[in-house]
């Protein structure tokens, strides 16, 4: 089977399919075209609520999320470790919605998100090093080690971030769908937000904004239960939060977000619906955070009982490989070997990150100005 | 040249930068339809249409984040405020968002706008209308702040401030909008970090922004009467600021006094007279005088106003204090 070429798992084999997938647009769009039903008949793979989804691609969102999942731990292990600095919010738990989401958005759809970002640029397809080596603070990460955990960003596969105050990526995702309508260029805004940060006053203005002007941006709100330690119903009136978009006349729909598969459906759905002209969709996505809000965060406020009953009872990873198993596209010892694989790859790229430079003291100065002043006062790259 | 308003001035301005450059819009409360609501814009929805001159809900966050937005997509934004007071609310997206940008993406993302809008006290708004907040941006680095004082610096910097690649901070004068001065007609653009000296002179350096330059000039025409000859430099970029000119000023008159509208504390006149004390100490022949707005909020009784404000009878005195003729 052609597929086996990604079940050797490696940081190559994954760029190779991400680069395929995102030069293929055509594979966004599978269940709904003549091409599916003609790949259905020469291509192994499973039909999920009439959408058909090839072993190749069921294998690589799979990879991803597994990826993500191992990356995450990584990352944890070097924040205990100390190497990484500041705050690091973990993704682990959510990774469907990263994975997903990334499936039915094109490569040219505009996505940004908040500081819990690590899983949704890995699934953009940025190298999995820069983005360790950012949270390493080391010269070659993906803003070279000016942003660390909370500011990833990657113009090249049109991620801008990575923000850190919340909800302040909701104005700025409604003005890159602003850009596109002016610009007539179809391209999606699709702008990501936390249970926390759908609270802030900015989100309502761009709703508003969005609905009134019918801006080509998907509002999506990654509910994991938690703001930082405030559980939704101490901190929203309305705990559906897809219905947040009714005074503004914003659709809304809600998605099981430990369901890769759904994620991808209906995200497909809400991005159809954003690039026709119909304005804005609110999509709500009901996951939950594993870990800590941040990596200082003991998460007393929950009970063992509750983290136990998502993690092995809707664990997104799991769930997609009993599926597959079940359709007969892989074997469960094949999962445990990639599983050792993904390890040592995450290995392999912290280590490829960790030997990587400190920036240059020099870099200090760079990236503050596009138009230096060189003769105005405060000077350009100097003290005094 | 023809004589025009500081108003007409900024309108010609953004309607040269607009024909120049279609990613150039206008995005504000009331910039289109009721044509601005100090008349900045008037006309330019007829000549531009609703794509480009876009009225919004009061919802200033909002709106200057979706500037922000969109200039990380690769547009010009000129994002309006009716005031710089309301700005306050959007300081999250200037401060956060705008300034920081390109830092924190590793200069992936530019953020090429402007803000702009009235600054400093109207007349009897009272203390919430009444604000000068320079100093609060010209603190941040990745931020340009500039402030004309006459109409034809109003034209050029802010033509210049919108083709230039950075956030600009523009700060206009709601009294100054109505000031008639001779503006060069077609394309006019002043770069911006250049200081203009506005009154040529031996004895002592009045250095003022925006308002203040037209209270500095006045006072300037009261010490000649005195016998004391001024020099007035208005720095008009606010940051980065043309120090050069300034201190060639105080190294000819050895005195100096800076004058702003704002609060004393933290303010322009604090950043400017220590870079003159770093700088040009040597030059001194009398320690730096402030004129500025009285610390407290501004109140609405026209006397109580009018004593809160600097004026040029202050500018004056000072000007005799570090002159030594008080």
């Amino acid at each position: 089977m052609f597929y086996s070429l990604v079940f050797s798992i490696s940081k190559v084999a994954l760029a190779a399919l991400l680069d395929a997938r995102h030069h293929s647009p055509s594979l966004n769009h599978l269940g709904d075209s003549m091409a599916s039903k003609k790949k259905q008949q020469d291509t192994a793979g499973m039909t999920q609520e009439g959408r058909f989804y090839s072993a190749e691609r069921l294998h690589a969102m799979h990879d991803m999320m597994l990826y993500i999942r191992r990356f995450e731990e990584k990352a944890g292990q070097m924040y205990g470790l100390k190497k990484i600095g500041g705050f690091c919010h973990l993704c682990n738990g959510q990774e469907a919605v990263c994975v997903g989401m990334d499936e039915a958005a094109e490569p040219t759809d505009y996505m940004l998100t908040s500081y819990r970002d690590h899983g949704h640029i890995l699934a953009r397809g940025t190298d999995g090093v820069a983005v360790m080596a950012e949270l390493l603070g080391r010269e070659g990460g993906v803003v070279g080690g000016k942003g660390g955990s909370m500011h990833m960003f990657d113009k090249s596969k049109n991620f801008a971030g990575g923000n850190g105050i919340v909800g302040e990526q909701v104005p700025i995702g409604t003005g890159f769908a602003f850009a596109s309508k002016y610009r007539d260029d179809k391209r999606v805004s699709i702008t990501i937000m936390g249970d926390g940060g759908v609270n802030q006053g900015a989100v309502y203005e761009s709703f508003n904004m969005a609905a009134l002007w019918k801006l080509p941006v998907v509002f999506v709100i990654e509910n994991n239960q938690y703001a930082m330690g405030t559980s939704l119903s101490r901190a929203s009136a309305e705990t559906h939060l897809y219905k947040r978009g009714i005074s503004f006349k914003v659709p809304g729909i809600q998605v099981d977000g430990m369901d890769v598969l759904e994620v991808e459906r209906k995200m497909t759905e809400a991005l159809e619906h954003a690039r026709s002209g119909q304005g804005p969709i609110i999509v709500e996505m009901m996951t939950y955070r594993y870990r800590g809000h941040s990596m200082s965060d003991p998460a007393t406020y929950r009970t063992r009982d509750e983290v136990d009953e998502w993690r092995s009872g809707r664990d997104p990873i799991v769930r997609l490989q009993k599926q597959m198993v079940e359709a007969g596209l892989a074997t469960e010892a094949e999962f445990k070997q990639k599983d050792k694989d993904i390890k040592k790859e995450v290995v392999a790229v912290a280590k490829a990150a960790e030997a990587q430079s400190e920036p240059e003291l020099s870099k200090l100065w760079d990236d503050i100005l596009t138009d230096e002043i060189p003769n105005a006062y405060p000077y350009p790259r100097q003290v005094g | 040249m023809a004589k025009i308003t500081y108003r007409e001035a900024l309108n010609q301005a953004m309607c040269q930068e607009m024909e120049r450059d279609d990613r150039v819009f206008l995005m504000g409360e009331e910039v289109a339809e009721y044509n601005g609501a100090y008349k900045v814009s008037q006309g330019m929805l007829d000549k531009f249409g609703p794509r480009r001159v876009i009225d919004t809900p009061i919802t200033e966050l909002g709106f200057a984040g979706l500037g922000v937005g969109a200039a990380m997509a690769g547009l010009r934004p000129i994002i309006e405020f009716m005031t710089w007071n309301f700005a306050v609310l959007a300081a999250d997206q200037i401060v956060n968002a705008a300034a920081k940008m390109k830092y924190m993406t590793g200069g992936q993302y530019d953020c090429p706008m402007v803000f702009r809008g009235a600054g400093g006290a109207a007349a009897r708004v009272s203390s919430q209308h009444s604000q000068a907040f320079e100093n609060w941006y010209a603190n941040i680095p990745g931020l340009k702040v500039v402030m004309p004082s006459n109409p034809a610096d109003a034209k050029g910097l802010l033509a210049a401030s919108i083709r230039d690649n950075d956030t600009v901070i523009f700060i206009e004068n709601e009294i100054n909008y109505g000031d008639i001065g001779e503006v060069p007609e077609g394309e006019y653009i002043i770069p911006l970090g250049k200081a203009d000296i506005k009154r040529v002179g031996k004895d002592v350096t009045l250095i003022a922004h925006s308002r203040m330059t037209g209270y500095a000039l006045l006072a300037a025409e009261e010490l000649a009467k005195q016998g004391i000859d001024v020099e007035v430099v208005d720095p008009r970029t606010i940051r980065p600021l043309d120090e050069a000119t300034i201190l060639a000023s105080v190294a000819k008159t050895n005195r100096a006094v800076v004058i702003e509208e704002g609060w004393r504390f933290a303010g322009i006149g604090a950043e400017i007279s220590a870079r003159i004390m770093e700088k040009g100490f040597d030059d001194l022949d009398a320690p730096v005088a402030r004129v500025t707005g009285k610390d407290v909020p501004m109140p609405y009784a026209a006397n109580l106003e009018q004593y809160a404000l600097p004026s040029v009878a202050e500018i004056v005195e000072a000007a005799r204090v570090v002159c030594n003729r008080a």
